[in-house]
């Protein structure tokens, strides 16, 4: 059922704060539960899986089955096992009966169709060949594709090609020695002013942004609250850091302020000494769930307790809020509230890399401080020249209204992917303005079923089970883009549809309604 | 028992209480009323979360500060001017408006301006565009990244090679994808820092032998070896890593291979060097390499390479595969240079002759490192003035474990030519016997 939040609280802090609560944008979101029976089929179908695998193993082991994975070398086989073998056991057994629905290799660009390249398996998916056929025009629901800005070269990447020629490929250098060029310059000065924030730096990786970045900007004694479903990057910058770790309940408020409350109060564990400072985790976007951060309540939060928040803002940077700024923009909020904005420009900007801005004194410490910047290389010219392009295109400087029409479109596409989705009876999980769209599937066996259908009909999806997402909650995950047109978006649509009755996928108890012109907006009638 | 039960008249349980002994019946009337005692009593709580009343704790929440996000950074911090170089980074570069040969990017073979790469990678950005917008398991596999993987695995004659899309995530995800807490790794001192990265996120144990002693090895192996034996089911489990370097970025050296082992089974190597690309990659047996399809991070959770980069990578190999000769004459170049700079007063070269990539350092130090490096910057500004640009190798101060002295660096790359070299070597002794003399 979707939820609305109530946050008549959080208003009147709003109101205190700088007296733009007007536009307060109410949160629409929904995680509906399964039912129960798909739940038993789900953990039914990992057990007979799991028996299986112990007996498949036990025939290879004795000799009876062969052996098709690659194995240890004559000379290493009394060393200590480099694999634990109950780690590759779920791998062995159960991954690798479905694992051509990843991994797919494409030859073209990731636009709004690519081109599959067709590949084969002999051996139940131990090894593949490819045939050398390529299976064109397949409609693309699973690359970052949020502006549709990821597409083979035309005049507009005319900038990018120049400073190819100019400037070359490498940089061989470090952000501190020799690595800075002045397109680096220009590309921070313009980040800066596309976030309204004092200073930015950008660094050549996105996931190396987050591991590299939080251990120089926190340490031992102090606390790092992190949402229960950030991602990798942002886990294994806090653990590198060697700051105290604690975890509050995905998107949960009240969660989040027992912790604060009690860090505040309590101070260190035993020894009882405040603690330096606290830094609270969280995204803009969820990949896996496609939920928004509740943003306004967790910055009245972070006002109260004065900690600082870290935003990463990965998927929702240039594919929320009016402009493409991002949740901040979404939300309506101050840019000055966040501390440190964080986020990538693989997914909207169609390019490489990782930023982090906020006041100028953060970025200068940065500058100084930063493991990228003293050993990591800079980030490619060309790259950078993409990225200047598109931001460029999304400000409107380059005299067009382009970039705003794309986001429009990315707006609009999410609002009724979603609503044809959810009024077909699937389930799907997150707030309804979110362009990351996924659809649960629960079981694995229909994980590979699906996958499969589709890119019959050539659909490319994307499905994600465990360990990225719980053992029972296997889904699919599209990507809406603003490079989709209405018909790709209805052929897509429609083959869903089909592929819910064949494989039994619409779980959702909202019934849809008996006397549906009640609810349809696309067909109107005038009564006199 | 239903026969003793009836048995047990009342008349008869009297008559055992008269005939006990009296201190019998004191010390379990006594026991009855401690028991008694106990269960009305209030258990014993940790006096922890009920004391501070709620105007307490709004109290603490109110007076608490914490530390400023980030602590002030002052103007003239050594590493906060960067060098700003307009244009390529290649043999002339231009920095801070100056023009300078280039002795501080390591464009080793010289290839970040050639235009073989350059073509190769206006082919791709033609077909591809620039990004991949996904991951390799999510529709960011491209047969460019496929083309290179095997073009690095036959180069470097093993089965098998994975891509990483940056240079220092190539070795700090490999390292926390094989090694996990409680397994021991041995590791060089002057182990550079992607590498201390990726112990760290490993947790295991780490031994540090000294830097390319062999024999310190050594005794570490036997001790681990006596340790191994008291606890042998412990040491079933525990697995051993070996981790060194091709040549030390540190301290320019290379490691003594021969003598340590006969077969390696990783190697793990950086394209942002000679290949004038961006990323890393991994090679070695399939085995080995393809655990890190499912459980190198930089590899799963992280966008792929860029399809242009990828290109300009393989275009290199062709180079270096069709002109094997360029290797030698990047050696030759070293030695020249290693003798060349030998002998300037006040600066020590640090770095093995065949090494491209070298270190001076000053032979005396003036026992504070801030000033030691401020002399040496003093020494780098003037060389650029007169057209040779340097860098010091910068490293994070507070975060290395074992922080080398500070050094400039000198690179050399097969685009110098003999009089570049000569001219490096004579500016550096000049500039050198001004400020240190």
């Amino acid at each position: 059922m979707p939820v609305n939040l109530e946050n008549s609280a959080v208003a009147t802090e709003l109101e205190k704060q700088n007296g733009n609560s007007n536009f307060y944008r109410p949160i629409v979101e929904s995680f509906e539960e399964a039912p129960l029976h798909v739940m038993v089929f789900t953990y039914l179908g990992y057990g007979i899986g799991t028996l299986f695998g112990y007996l498949r193993d036990f025939l290879r082991n004795s000799g009876i089955e062969k052996c098709n994975a690659a194995v240890e070398r004559e000379e290493q086989k009394d060393f200590v096992p480099l694999y634990q073998n109950f780690e590759n056991f779920y791998i062995r057994n159960i991954y690798m009966r479905i694992r051509d629905n990843w991994n797919r290799p494409i030859c073209s660009a990731p636009g709004a169709v690519f081109d599959v390249m067709e590949r084969v398996t002999d051996d139940y998916n131990w090894t593949f060949r490819f045939t050398g056929r390529i299976i064109k025009d397949v409609i693309n629901m699973g690359s970052y594709n949020f502006l549709g800005l990821a597409a083979k070269y035309d005049e507009s990447m005319r900038t990018v090609k120049e400073v190819i020629e100019t400037y070359g490929l490498g940089v061989g250098s470090t952000r501190q020695e020799m690595g800075t060029l002045d397109k680096h310059k220009e590309l921070e000065d313009l980040v800066a002013k596309f976030l309204n924030v004092e200073a930015a730096m950008v660094f050549g990786m996105g996931f190396a942004t987050n591991s590299m970045n939080i251990p120089a900007l926190v340490g031992k004694g102090c606390l790092i609250l992190s949402d229960e479903l950030n991602h990798a990057s942002l886990v294994l910058g806090a653990r590198l850091s060697g700051a105290t770790i604690r975890i509050f309940k995905h998107n949960n408020v009240q969660s989040l302020e027992k912790l604060l409350r009690d860090a505040v109060i309590y101070g260190q564990p035993r020894t009882r000494r405040a603690w330096r400072k606290i830094l609270i985790l969280v995204e803009g976007i969820y990949s896996m769930e496609g939920s928004i951060v509740h943003l306004p309540d967790i910055v009245a939060l972070k006002k109260k307790y004065k900690a600082y928040l870290y935003m990463d803002e990965a998927h929702s940077i240039g594919s929320v809020g009016p402009t493409g700024r991002g949740v901040v923009e979404f939300f309506g909020l101050d840019p000055r509230d966040i501390d440190v904005y964080m986020g990538t420009f693989t997914k909207s900007f169609g390019a490489a890399g990782g930023y982090i801005a906020g006041r100028k004194d953060l970025v200068d410490y940065l500058r100084t401080h930063s493991h990228s910047a003293a050993y990591g290389t800079s980030m490619s010219p060309p790259v950078a020249e993409q990225i200047i392009r598109v931001m460029k295109l999304i400000m409107g400087l380059d005299g067009t209204t382009e970039g705003l029409q794309r986001v429009q479109q990315l707006a609009k596409n999410t609002r009724y992917f979603r609503q044809r989705l959810s009024k077909m009876g699937f389930i799907v999980y997150g707030n309804e303005e979110s362009p990351v769209v996924p659809l649960l599937l629960y079981m694995p066996a229909k994980v590979a079923a699906f996958a499969r259908h589709l890119l019959n009909r050539k659909i490319g999806v994307v499905v994600v089970g465990f360990p990225a997402t719980p053992l029972a909650e296997a889904r699919a995950r599209f990507c809406v883009s603003a490079a989709h047109t209405q018909e790709m978006l209805d052929t897509v649509l429609e083959a869903l549809d089909e592929m819910g009755d064949l494989l039994n996928l619409k779980y959702s108890r909202n019934r849809k309604s008996a006397r549906p012109e009640l609810y349809d907006e696309m067909s109107f009638e005038l009564e006199d | 028992m239903a026969t003793v039960a009836e048995q047990w008249v009342l008349v008869e349980m009297v008559q055992a209480l008269y005939e006990a002994p009296a201190y019998h019946l004191i010390l379990e009337g006594i026991l009855i009323l401690w028991i008694i005692r106990l269960l009305f009593s209030k258990t014993y709580k940790l006096q922890e979360r009920s004391d501070l009343t709620l105007k307490e704790k709004e109290e603490l929440i109110e007076e608490w500060q914490p530390e400023p996000l980030v602590p002030p950074v002052s103007k003239d911090h050594p590493a906060l001017n960067y060098n700003i170089v307009s244009g390529p980074p290649s043999h002339n570069i231009v920095v801070n408006g100056k023009e300078c040969i280039n002795f501080a990017s390591f464009n080793f073979l010289g290839l970040l301006d050639n235009p073989r790469l350059k073509a190769a990678a206006l082919a791709s950005l033609k077909k591809y565009g620039v990004g991949t917008c996904g991951p390799r398991g999510f529709y960011g596999t491209f047969d460019v990244h496929l083309d290179l993987e095997d073009r690095l695995a036959k180069f470097m004659k093993t089965e098998e090679a994975i891509i990483y899309s940056y240079g220092f995530a190539t070795i700090a995800s490999a390292i926390p994808a094989y090694s996990k807490r409680g397994d021991i790794v041995f590791v060089d001192k002057a182990a550079c820092f992607a590498i201390q990265k990726g112990l760290q996120a490993s947790r295991s144990d780490i031994k540090v032998f000294n830097h390319n002693d062999m024999d310190d090895l050594e005794r570490l192996l036997k001790e681990q070896e006596i340790e191994d034996q008291k606890n042998p089911r412990k040491a079933r489990v525990t697995r051993r890593f070996i981790i060194v370097e091709g040549l030390y970025m540190n301290t320019g050296t290379v490691c003594p291979l021969p003598e340590l082992i006969d077969d390696i089974d990783l190697i793990s190597a950086n394209m942002e060097n000679s290949l004038a690309s961006i990323g890393g990659f991994c090679c070695g047996r399939s085995f080995v390499i393809d655990h890190q399809r499912l459980s190198g991070q930089g590899y799963c959770f992280s966008a792929s390479l860029p399809p242009l980069l990828a290109a300009a990578a393989i275009e290199a190999l062709n180079i270096m595969e069709e002109n094997p000769g360029i290797f030698a004459v990047l050696k030759e170049k070293c030695k020249r240079i290693h003798k060349a700079l030998q002998g300037i007063p006040g600066l020590k070269v640090v770095g093995e002759s065949i090494s491209p990539a070298l270190h001076l350092q000053l032979e005396e130090t003036t026992g504070c490192r801030e000033r030691d490096v401020k002399l040496l910057q003093e020494i780098v500004t003037q060389c650029m003035d007169r057209g040779i640009a340097l860098t010091q190798a910068r490293y994070l101060e507070k975060e290395e474990k074992y922080l080398p002295p500070p050094s400039i660096r000198v690179v050399v790359t097969v685009e110098q030519t003999e009089e570049d070299l000569e001219k490096a070597a004579s500016t550096i002794s000049e500039v050198a016997q001004t400020v240190l003399l």
